[in-house]
């Protein structure tokens, strides 16, 4: 079982930051030096790897089209998906990052009697995707108000905005519901979805376990453990180690301390393993290069140097065959001997 | 070698136990070693073939020799390893892509079902995804922490003549067709990642005689069918022939002659073999239509580029014959003829590779005057291109019910739509002259097209029991509209798709018969003085 691994080691991380934050003095290590290591290994690490991407050139303009080319201005040209010009790929761009428009396109294939092949339109991993990015996104955007003092007008906005159902007290989030969703879905496809099953490794449990234990206790502690939950003092250190002057405050409960050390652990992570896909869609040459390597010529920095098999070489093998067909030469027959 | 029975195949696709039809692996895939036997494999390059391309400036293809991939022993060089491994490294540091692509997959399975492969045989390998996996798990292996600290637990695996013996069966069982990648939310691109394996396998022999022969041909004769100079003249005078006695007009190409405005380059197998033929009579008679001052090439006498199945210097080596001919007659531009791959390289590679094409002006149509800007950088452009212009500029007299025996529908070439965007062009002319021509269904067309099964230097006859799976999406979208609407003629502009899509007609959809576009052009084109009969099959009539 390729999750029971990525499993454990969640579990296991849990338990230690549960228990080592219970021990006196270790509340330092798991509020402060932790997560500070775990930004800077997060910021060095995303940048290290952008960098070491482009550092590799990009040789040949390789976009997919996926629509009508620039052509004939009487042909229609598909400029989302077939892009021309750089406004136009980078409207192609946000469509794809920020709409997932490829997955947007997906079917699922099958094979019945004689054979016969039918693709149906499957939107479903684009809802789940959806689901899951954008509740994590608007929930990094409401964390937001933890680190800094007084709290932005739009942060507010859309905290009020994600409570309005104002079901319970305090309000459930509508992004903790989705979120969770989400990973459940996203979760479940692996399981049920035998292609999707089959190719899937423990480096893809182990994020979804991991973000499910963080949105877990995040909610454990909005909602159910709240005793130990003192959101002045939590804000207090989230301004510490935002501006490098860290206090402990000794009254945050262990759920805290928990959430706090998967949250660096994810981060951490963020830079060795797939998760780099947030920086890789921006880089793919397949999307972000325009279709137009027909009307502006793109450079390949390693260009080899390479000669055809020269047209001499080609007329000095074949002279006679060319000049007997009639086929113009550049040089002619040598005078034959016998003919005098 | 004989092929399975059609009834036997159709049956094991629907019922063979596969990840397509309902069944799970037993397995974890690196546990299922790569096994060949007869018909699972194309054959290996020739020695000779290979010491010749490793005899050219600018190539290399070490380590000739003989070998079979069912021997336990490939007698592969005794550092192959280390060839592999650096020959990835290097790889990595020159195609930005490759790092892209092996880093972000998130093996999400959008692409799985995608591979024309894929549904054919249900081989969870040719899922995209696990063919890619193939690599990156070496690349994890070598060249990540993660892979380095965790190993197998991360997808990591250390490169075995096992996995090499995987990517030659897998790397020979993916098209270059790129469908998944437009699926794909990171457009990661098989086809780029096939090239690179392809690439590496050449490093240490590896490599298929299907490809490297017509390569070397290429080369050496200017096309990949071996014609030498006289033989591909005196094919074109054949067709010369077989257009007068249809038409009874002569048509009058000419041959490397300086000082020509247009300089044509198509496929070589269109002036070979049917159907491509017919294609060529459709230049032939087009190109006479309309009085086109254009010469035929003998030294670049190919259009499609077998290098880009191989690696990215023999691709420069075979198309750089192109702007040299043309310099050297002096012409102006180049018209290109239909081929999918051909175009993939001229459209996306060419300049880069081999240009600037600074002696060359921008195609302007003689005829029409209208100036291809799209063009304006590579100065070559496409015969549907050119051929569209003339249409809407009302220049060709037409007949469509000359075109009254075709009920068509059309096949977008994976390269044209996925490398190019060449969609409506093709429509255009077709809706200008056939009467009766209907699309497949939405999801099998455009951009979301089949491959015919049999691209990239897999059309040979030793392996057809897996070219008729690869093709079956392809039929099997034709057959829909064959039963529906009674189509019987499958439209294409690609020369690899004239021969392989009629073997997979011929084995799946026997009624539909295969088209180059410029065929049906020539079909109904009324030519001044012609003395033409009765022509119910068009070009195709014997007489």
């Amino acid at each position: 079982m390729k999750y029971t691994f990525p499993l454990a080691a969640v579990i296991a991380l849990v338990l230690i930051a549960w228990i080592g934050s219970k021990i006196p003095g270790m509340q330092y290590l798991f509020g402060v030096v932790i997560p500070w290591l775990a930004v800077a290994t997060f910021i060095i690490g995303f940048c290290y790897r952008v960098v070491h991407w482009a550092k590799s050139p990009v040789p040949f303009k390789i976009p997919t089209t996926c629509g009508q080319g620039y052509s004939l201005p009487w042909i229609k040209h598909d400029k989302l998906e077939s892009p021309a010009t750089t406004s136009q790929v980078v409207a192609r761009m946000f469509l794809e990052i920020f709409l997932f428009r490829s997955l947007w396109r997906n079917t699922k294939a099958e094979v019945h009697e004689g054979p016969k092949l039918t693709y149906e339109s499957s939107k479903w991993l684009w809802l789940f995707g959806i689901l899951f990015h954008y509740s994590f996104l608007v929930i990094i955007l409401r964390h937001i108000r933890l680190f800094v003092d007084p709290v932005p007008g739009f942060i507010n906005v859309l905290e009020f905005g994600d409570g309005i159902l104002q079901i319970g007290a305090p309000s459930i989030y509508l992004t903790d519901v989705t979120i969770l969703l989400g990973l459940i879905l996203l979760f479940g496809r692996r399981l049920i979805n035998r292609q999707v099953k089959y190719i899937s490794l423990a480096n893809d449990y182990f994020p979804l376990f991991l973000i499910f234990g963080i949105v877990v206790t995040g909610i454990l502690m909005r909602f159910f453990l709240r005793t130990d939950i003192d959101i002045v003092a939590i804000k207090r250190l989230a301004i510490g180690l935002a501006t490098l002057q860290p206090t402990i405050p000794t009254n945050i409960g262990s759920i805290f301390y928990i959430h706090l050390f998967l949250v660096s652990v994810l981060l951490a992570y963020f830079p060795f393993s797939k998760l780099m896909h947030l920086g890789g869609v921006f880089l793919s040459p397949t999307r972000n290069l325009a279709n137009d390597s027909r009307m502006r010529r793109h450079i390949n920095p390693w260009n080899p140097d390479i000669k055809p098999h020269s047209y001499a070489g080609y007329e000095d093998e074949f002279r006679e065959f060319m000049v007997d067909a009639g086929i113009p030469v550049e040089k002619e027959l040598p005078p034959k001997a016998d003919e005098e | 070698m004989a092929i399975v029975k059609v009834d036997k195949l159709a049956k094991s696709v629907f019922q063979g136990p596969s990840l397509m039809t309902g069944s799970y692996p037993t397995k974890d895939w690196m546990e299922v070693p790569a096994v060949f036997k007869p018909g699972n494999f194309a054959y290996p390059a020739k020695k000779e073939k290979v010491e010749y391309m490793n005899s050219q400036q600018g190539l290399s293809f070490p380590n000739a020799r003989e070998w079979w991939p069912e021997d336990d022993d490939w007698k592969l060089p005794e550092n192959w390893k280390e060839i592999i491994i650096n020959g990835l490294k290097d790889r990595l540091d020159k195609f930005r892509s490759l790092k892209i692509f092996m880093d972000c997959c998130v093996r999400c399975g959008a692409c799985a079902d995608k591979c024309h492969f894929f549904l054919g045989t249900g081989d969870p390998k040719n899922m995209p995804v696990l063919r890619a996996e193939l690599l990156r798990s070496v690349y994890r292996n070598d060249f990540t922490l993660a892979g380095k600290l965790l190993g197998k637990m991360a997808g990591a695996r250390e490169m075995t003549v096992g996995v090499l013996k995987e990517w030659f069966m897998y790397a020979y069982q993916c098209t270059e067709c790129r469908r998944c990648s437009v699926f794909c939310p990171y457009g990661i691109d098989q086809a780029e990642i096939t090239m690179m394996m392809r690439e590496m396998l050449h490093l240490v022999g590896v490599g298929i005689n299907w490809i490297l022969e017509p390569a070397s041909n290429s080369n050496r004769t200017g096309n990949h069918m071996g014609l030498q100079p006289h033989t591909f003249k005196d094919n074109v005078d054949f067709l010369v022939d077989d257009v007068e006695n249809l038409t009874g007009v002569r048509v009058e190409p000419t041959f490397n002659r300086k000082g020509a405005e247009i300089l044509f380059i198509t496929p070589s197998a269109d002036v070979f073999a049917e159907p491509g033929l017919y294609t060529a009579m459709g230049y032939l008679i087009l190109f006479h239509a309309i009085g086109l001052d254009y010469t035929w090439s003998t030294y670049a006498s190919e259009g499609g580029n077998f290098g880009l199945f191989t690696n990215n210097q023999t691709m420069k080596k075979l198309n750089a014959k192109m702007y040299a001919e043309a310099k050297r007659l002096g012409v102006k531009y180049i018209i290109g003829g239909e081929c999918g791959h051909m175009w993939r390289v001229l459209h996306q590679y060419m300049d880069t590779m081999n240009g600037p094409a600074d002696f060359l002006e921008v195609p302007k149509s003689p005829i029409t005057s209208t100036v291809f800007d799209n063009a304006a950088s590579t100065k070559m452009i496409h015969i549907s291109e050119f051929t569209a212009d003339l249409i809407k500029n009302n220049k060709l007299n037409i007949d469509k019910s000359r075109n009254d025996h075709v009920y068509a529908t059309w096949h977008d070439s994976c390269n044209t739509s996925r490398g190019m965007g060449l969609l409506e062009e093709p429509r255009y002319i077709l809706d200008n002259v056939v009467n009766n021509w209907v699309d497949m269904p939405e999801n099998a067309i455009r951009e979301k097209t089949f491959c015919c099964g049999s691209g990239t230097g897999l059309n040979t006859d030793e392996i057809m029991e897996i070219r008729m799976r690869g093709g079956l999406p392809r039929a099997n979208a034709v057959k829909y509209v064959h039963e529906r609407y009674g189509v019987n003629t499958l439209g294409c502009v690609c020369a690899i798709d004239r021969a392989t899509l009629t073997s997979l007609m011929n084995y799946w959809v026997p009624e539909v018969t295969v088209a180059g576009l410029t065929e049906l052009v020539g079909n109904s084109l009324v030519l001044e003085g012609e003395q033409r009969q009765e022509l119910d099959e068009g070009l195709r009539t014997l007489v």
